[in-house]
């Protein structure tokens, strides 16, 4: 089972490192996201991995599986799905600002440079 | 009593919450508000600064559940003397964002405001690991929104590379809490000293691959060489009081590196110990160098300013990477000088692009503009603050950095090249300030007649407030510096961190 998971976190890193260096917004987003479950998975398989055994240390047991884990989890997936939905909402405003979607703002397609327009408009 | 820690993380929290109830009412009101929070939290910082320096530290366990076991928060010299100069920094960013109306450009400015205070404060206190973690989130959540404040394409470019990249940092942070957890058991900082310092031998590369993983997460928030790619333009596109207020965000890293590391892997870590500091005493010295040559070739001032907080960070991480307590001491010294000064000069370059009309702060000739001597006369004080040079603070601090390197157990190519780097970067940071000011003050179009505008002296009070600081600096330099040796000494005493936070567990 070890092995799996270890596998399972390898993909999604592999997976999440490659859609990081893409150049638009939208993989870029679906990267950070699959690094997220990686470390997710990481953290919570950091307590080691049990079956069948229960989560809180009483007299007559011996092997319980570590609950503190489950709870740093909880809380990393509460602040990377805040994190990701306020990327995406970021990821709409840009495309809206700049007119397409690359992280730099440049259309490789269209070569529309922002450069100019932006030192205009530059910080009020 | 005891409750006095949590002062500075609740006063900004509440502070937000109820800016954000009274939107309802007039936006004065929410000005006064927010100033008025501000205030408090420089009394609270001031009073939990006297009751540190009077009672000693204090150790705050929440909901009484003691350390490990509980969330451990630490009050002490190190994390009040960074409260105190978030408190101080922040109200001059807040005084500036009234007077020059830039609160107003969007929405929930001074919401967002304390909450990105009640991040940085907290990040300043906690004494747990994964608390640490939160707290960034908290402070990044807030800076995402308020780096975005007032919109605009590039606010809107450089926003989302600054998002990226700390959203894959925090990963990162993730993989480092979850492998030190993992061996160790523990995210108390004490006990995770204290489990380092009996580590098994076999254990040692993972506990070492997780710190490194760790420098790579505060290197990142401190912009150290490889990662400091998004701050120059993070900071030159941000409004001027966020910019100010950011120049603090930079230090929260080289904050996290003398806690963490320097508890972590401090003389009691066996093999452990001082790991570390190579990689930081190397990046460090590339990231001057690369600092300055940003500093030479901007376009813009504010460009410029944020090249200037890159080179301010990397004297810091050099003064850890040569480690003593003398470097430390500097480094405290040096940390209060560089916020303050590249807070103000953020806002001095904001003034001067307004002053200029159309050319804004772009650096190339335009005709002459209102409140010349002003502005010039404060431009040359923070150029030379900035620079390093004698009077101001900065030189102080730089010298205490310099001199710590002699007689510390580098070798001695390391002191040379420490040195040449040091004073040559100096030279070109001075070089490129005077060009700057010259084409700024000297070399205009003078048959023109000059730029109107509308702005008044009061612009101003909040950059003078902010050298004022800079001033104190030198002029109490003696009693600041017996107080940043004493917090020195007590960062390379792990051992007193430990039994100080882990009441009743060392035996």
């Amino acid at each position: 089972m070890e092995i799996l998971v270890a596998l399972i976190v390898a993909a999604f890193t592999t997976g999440g490192i490659f859609l990081l260096l893409k150049g638009r917004t939208f993989p870029v987003a679906l990267g950070t996201i699959l690094l997220a479950y990686a470390a997710n998975l990481f953290l919570f398989s950091m307590g080691r991995l049990y079956i069948n055994q229960p989560p809180i240390l009483i007299e007559g047991v011996s092997s319980y599986a570590d609950p503190l884990p489950q709870a740093l989890v909880l809380t990393a997936i509460v602040i990377s799905f805040g994190m990701t939905a306020f990327l995406i909402v970021l990821s709409l405003r840009a495309r809206y600002e700049m007119g397409n979607d690359n992280v730099d703002g440049v259309d490789k397609n269209t070569e529309t440079d922002i450069e100019e327009k932006t030192n205009e408009k530059a910080d009020v | 009593m005891n409750h006095l820690v949590m002062l500075p993380i609740l006063i900004p929290l509440l502070g937000s919450m109820i800016i954000l109830l009274s939107k309802s009412l007039s936006f004065k009101t929410q000005r006064i508000l927010s100033l008025g929070f501000i205030v408090l939290l420089i009394m609270a910082s001031i009073f939990s600064l006297c009751s540190v320096l009077d009672k000693g530290d204090f150790i705050y366990q929440m909901g009484n559940w003691q350390a490990p076991f509980g969330i451990t928060f630490v009050l002490d010299k190190l994390s009040i003397t960074l409260v105190l100069l978030t408190s101080l920094l922040a109200f001059g960013a807040l005084w500036y964002a009234v007077k020059s109306d830039s609160d107003k450009m969007g929405e929930n400015f001074h919401t967002l405001f304390h909450l990105q205070i009640f991040g940085i404060n907290g990040a300043f206190l906690t004494g747990d690991l994964f608390n640490l973690f939160v707290f960034f989130e908290i402070l990044l959540l807030a800076s995402y929104a308020l780096m975005l404040h007032g919109h605009g394409k590039k606010r809107a470019r450089f926003g989302i590379h600054y998002m990226v990249i700390n959203l894959v940092g925090s990963t990162i942070f993730l993989f480092a809490i979850g492998t030190l957890y993992g061996v160790l058991g523990t995210l108390n900082i004490a006990d995770l000293a204290l489990q380092i310092s009996n580590l098994p031998a076999e254990n040692s590369a993972v506990v070492a691959t997780a710190g490194l993983l760790l420098l790579i997460v505060f290197g990142l928030k401190a912009a150290m060489f490889p990662l400091y790619f998004w701050l120059p333009g993070t900071y030159s596109s941000a409004s001027a009081p966020v910019a100010a207020l950011f120049a603090i965000m930079t230090k929260v890293g080289i904050y996290s590196i003398i806690r963490i590391h320097g508890t972590l892997f401090g003389e009691l870590a066996g093999e452990l110990s001082y790991y570390y500091t190579p990689w930081v005493l190397g990046l460090g010295l590339i990231t001057i160098v690369l600092a300055t040559i940003g500093v030479m070739s901007s376009n813009t001032l504010k460009e410029q300013v944020a090249y200037l907080v890159l080179a301010s960070v990397s004297v810091l991480l050099i003064a850890i990477g040569i480690n003593t307590p003398a470097s430390i001491s500097g480094a405290m010294y040096y940390i209060i000088h560089s916020t303050i000064v590249a807070g103000g000069f953020f806002l001095l370059a904001d003034v001067l692009g307004t002053l200029r009309g159309n050319t804004r702060d772009i650096l190339e000739r335009t005709d002459r503009f209102k409140m010349m001597i002003l502005s010039g006369s404060l431009f040359f004080a923070y150029a030379i603050a900035a620079a390093s040079m004698p009077p101001f603070s900065g030189f102080l601090g730089k010298m205490m950095i310099l001199s710590s390197a002699l007689p510390s157990s580098l070798s001695s190519p390391w002191v040379v090249l420490i040195f040449t780097l040091v004073l040559v970067t100096g030279l070109g940071i001075i070089i490129s300030l005077t060009r700057t000011g010259t084409l700024l003050f000297y070399h205009t179009k003078n048959e023109n007649e000059p730029i109107e505008s509308t702005l008044s002296i009061s612009i101003f009070y909040p950059i003078m407030y902010l050298f004022a600081i800079s001033v104190l600096l030198v002029v109490f330099a003696n009693p600041i510096t017996a107080f940043t040796e004493q917090i020195a000494t007590m960062i390379f005493d792990s051992q007193g961190y430990i039994s100080k936070v882990l009441v009743g567990e060392v035996q």
